[in-house]
């Protein structure tokens, strides 16, 4: 039976990924509709529930232009170079104890170290293309999230050390007590801030900043291989969501003992509140330039999460607070 | 040492933050722009040429289409200036009723500036707002004249069409909900860390240089010199009013935005002491001939549109159309400092800097 899991798994788990982006991108446009007093989609189908389902069917029909001086090779495989990592850290995930499909023992590693092959297929896509905006755009992009990875990394460390697991199933189990998001709350708020910058969303989207590079890296795509670009977005913020719940949220169980929901709720209520708070802070603040961004990377974020390693450190070996970090 | 090559860059004409047919040609370095050059023309219609084969009244309309966001600014210049030449009285009602639209437009201008603005830095939602805001002023001028945009309301002589009943009490109820909107701006913007950052001590210029470059309207009060036509020399009946000049006091973005919102807020207190001493009745369009002929002779007069100073240069041969008419366009004059503002900033600074001189292109092309 194992190698029957093994071909419906990841089968189902992209069926769940497809039907999280198409929803998301709905949830987005209603959120940012209610936020700007406008009533967002709602001619296709009751309460516009199928009009990411069109906007698809769109980009499928849509004629399949590569730029005649582009890389060609190139061209066409960047979209896969940058979907695929998108795709394979949601393996890593543990929704709850039951519902996983690889309990690696280095899962956070794993995350951090596939998720960041996705810059490549960014810079490979936006230089093949041949075109000065995508130029750009993809030079932000790899500078940006090179530069956000090491804080994100570093965030994460102290988790690492109150859990002392690298394992995603084993750091939710050791939030039995207590959410991580208390004791490591500079953990969490680098993180939350580098993983924003990571999905390239608002305050952060500069390497897509419409109004200075018309699209940024994909603007040479149209058809199909955008829509992979903006569902490698969309997995991202699936994969980030669900990640900053298991590392700060206490995944799945339960606060105050309230198990009359299951643990599959209780993981998505969660991971929802995350995914708003994105679709929130889209609706509401301007972008940073892009030395700010680098400023603030380098000379903020990184400081407070070496801070923070040094704290919980330190906090680790008092006698009553210890009890927090097992 | 990596070689490193400067790249060329046509940013617009069809680039969404020109604002338009704007097209400038950036050199880049990395992401510092070493020249600029904008290239303008994209819209020119010949406005001023065409002008010289209609009568007086044909013209009023083809100056809605030049600063098509506060065309009111622009019928009442032209107005203005055959005014000056026939020495006509307008009737009082008619001037309270064109200081009226033209602060409401100032305002409507003004709300437009700063949701593009805020669209260019980043921002999504304030631009939806400024616009249901300046909708609403649209409505009011709608039902004043029968357009959103080109209102052709001016006249030589006073303004086409009387208020409707009940105009003046929406016109009231407008102040009042915006007055209570600005609040909400300044909560939602003016704080902004990110905004803050994004524009103090961004695209900086002296007064000299403003004055050099002959910069006119928020771009040259922002450097703290406080010149605005409608105090320097009222026309209409802008000697009635009380009301402030906002300055800034750096040159900078972050100012020019304070500014133009502090404009609104004055805007505001105009229209408030307009209706409260609002004629009862009376004519709105003054004795005028019927068919217009100017004397012979040259006038140049001014007014503060919301984008600085707009003037037209009229002459006359005594015939019923202008011999040559020409107009100060104060978004083409402001225009012509953005090369020495751009050498040396970041590509994101663009955008800003290009927006904070709030141009119009159907103005600057003309």
């Amino acid at each position: 039976m194992d190698w029957l899991f093994y071909i419906i798994g990841p089968i189902l788990l992209l069926g769940i990924m497809l039907g999280f982006v198409t929803y998301a991108i709905l949830f987005e446009r209603k959120v940012i509709g209610w936020i700007q007093n406008r009533p967002g989609p709602n001619q296709v189908g009751p309460w516009g529930v199928f009009q990411t389902v069109a906007d698809i069917f769109k980009l499928l029909t849509k004629e399949d232009i590569v730029p005649e001086r582009a890389d060609q090779t190139l061209f066409k495989i960047a979209p896969i170079i940058t979907f695929v990592p998108a795709f394979l850290v949601l393996a890593v995930i543990p929704f709850t104890d039951r519902i996983r499909f690889a309990d690696l023992a280095v899962g956070l590693l794993y995350y951090m170290a596939i998720s960041s092959i996705t810059t490549m297929g960014i810079l490979v896509g936006s230089w093949s293309g041949n075109n000065k905006y995508a130029l750009l755009g993809g030079m932000r992009s790899a500078a940006q999230m090179i530069s956000y990875e090491i804080p994100l990394v570093m965030s994460v460390i102290g988790v690492v050390m109150s859990a002392h697991t690298l394992n995603l199933t084993k750091i939710v189990a050791a939030q039995n007590e207590v959410w991580f998001i208390f004791p490591q709350l500079i953990g969490f708020v680098v993180f939350l801030i580098a993983s924003i910058a990571e999905l390239n969303r608002t305050p952060f989207d500069l390497p897509e900043a419409e109004s200075e590079l018309v699209a940024g890296y994909h603007v040479e795509y149209t058809g199909f291989r955008f829509a992979f670009f903006m569902l490698t977005e969309y997995a991202y913020i699936f994969a980030m969501a669900s990640l900053t719940t298991i590392l700060f949220l206490g995944g799945w169980q339960a606060p105050f003992g309230w198990t009359f929901l299951p643990p599959l709720i209780w993981f998505i209520l969660k991971f929802a509140v995350i995914v708003f708070l994105l679709f929130w802070l889209r609706g509401t603040l301007p972008r940073l330039r892009t030395d700010q961004l680098m400023e603030f990377a380098w000379k903020v974020l990184l400081p407070l999460a070496l801070f923070n390693i040094f704290l919980t450190a330190v906090l680790k070996e008092v006698p009553w607070i210890q009890t927090f970090y097992r | 040492m990596l070689r490193t090559e400067e790249m060329l860059l046509n940013v617009g004409p069809q680039h969404p933050s020109t604002h338009g047919v704007l097209r400038i040609v950036v050199k880049i370095d990395g992401e510092v722009i070493r020249e600029a050059t904008p290239v303008i023309g994209y819209l020119h219609r010949g406005t001023e040429k065409l002008a010289e084969d209609l009568n007086y009244t044909q013209i009023i309309p083809y100056t809605d289409r030049m600063d098509y966001v506060s065309a009111m600014s622009n019928n009442y210049v032209l107005v203005h200036a055959v005014e000056t030449m026939l020495k006509l009285e307008i009737p009082e009602r008619a001037e309270y009723l064109r200081v009226i639209t033209l602060e409401l437009n100032r305002i409507a201008s003004h709300l437009v500036w700063m949701g593009t603005y805020l669209l260019d830095i980043g921002a999504l939602s304030p631009f939806l707002y400024a616009f249901q805001d300046r909708e609403k002023i649209l409505d009011l001028f709608n039902e004043l004249c029968g357009a959103r945009l080109t209102y052709n309301y001016m006249r030589v002589g006073g303004v086409k069409w009387d208020a409707p009943n009940g105009w003046l009490q929406k016109v009231e109820q407008f102040i009042t909900m915006m007055e209570k909107r600005m609040k909400d701006y300044h909560q939602l913007i003016t704080g902004n860390e990110i905004f803050i950052q994004r524009t103090r001590g961004v695209g900086v210029y002296s007064q000299e240089m403003a004055i050099q470059y002959a910069l006119s309207g928020a771009n040259l009060r922002v450097t703290g010199l406080q010149r605005d036509l409608r105090k320097e020399h009222p026309y209409s009946i802008y000697d009635r009013f009380q009301f402030d000049v906002p300055v800034g006091r750096h040159g900078d973005l972050y100012d020019k935005y304070l500014c133009r919102m502090n404009e609104v807020e004055e805007s505001l207190k105009i229209v408030g002491q307009a209706l409260a001493s609002f004629p009862e009745k009376g004519r709105v369009l003054g004795k005028v001939p019927r068919v217009l002929r100017v004397p012979e002779g040259e006038c140049y007069v001014s007014i503060e549109s919301p984008r600085g100073e707009l003037g037209c240069y009229l002459v006359s041969k005594g015939k019923d159309k202008p011999w040559r008419l020409k107009f100060r366009r104060p978004s083409f004059c402001n225009l012509q400092i953005l090369p020495v503002l751009l050498r040396g900033e970041n590509m994101a600074n663009l955008v800003a800097i290009l927006g904070g001189i709030d141009i119009v292109l159907g103005e600057v092309d003309c």
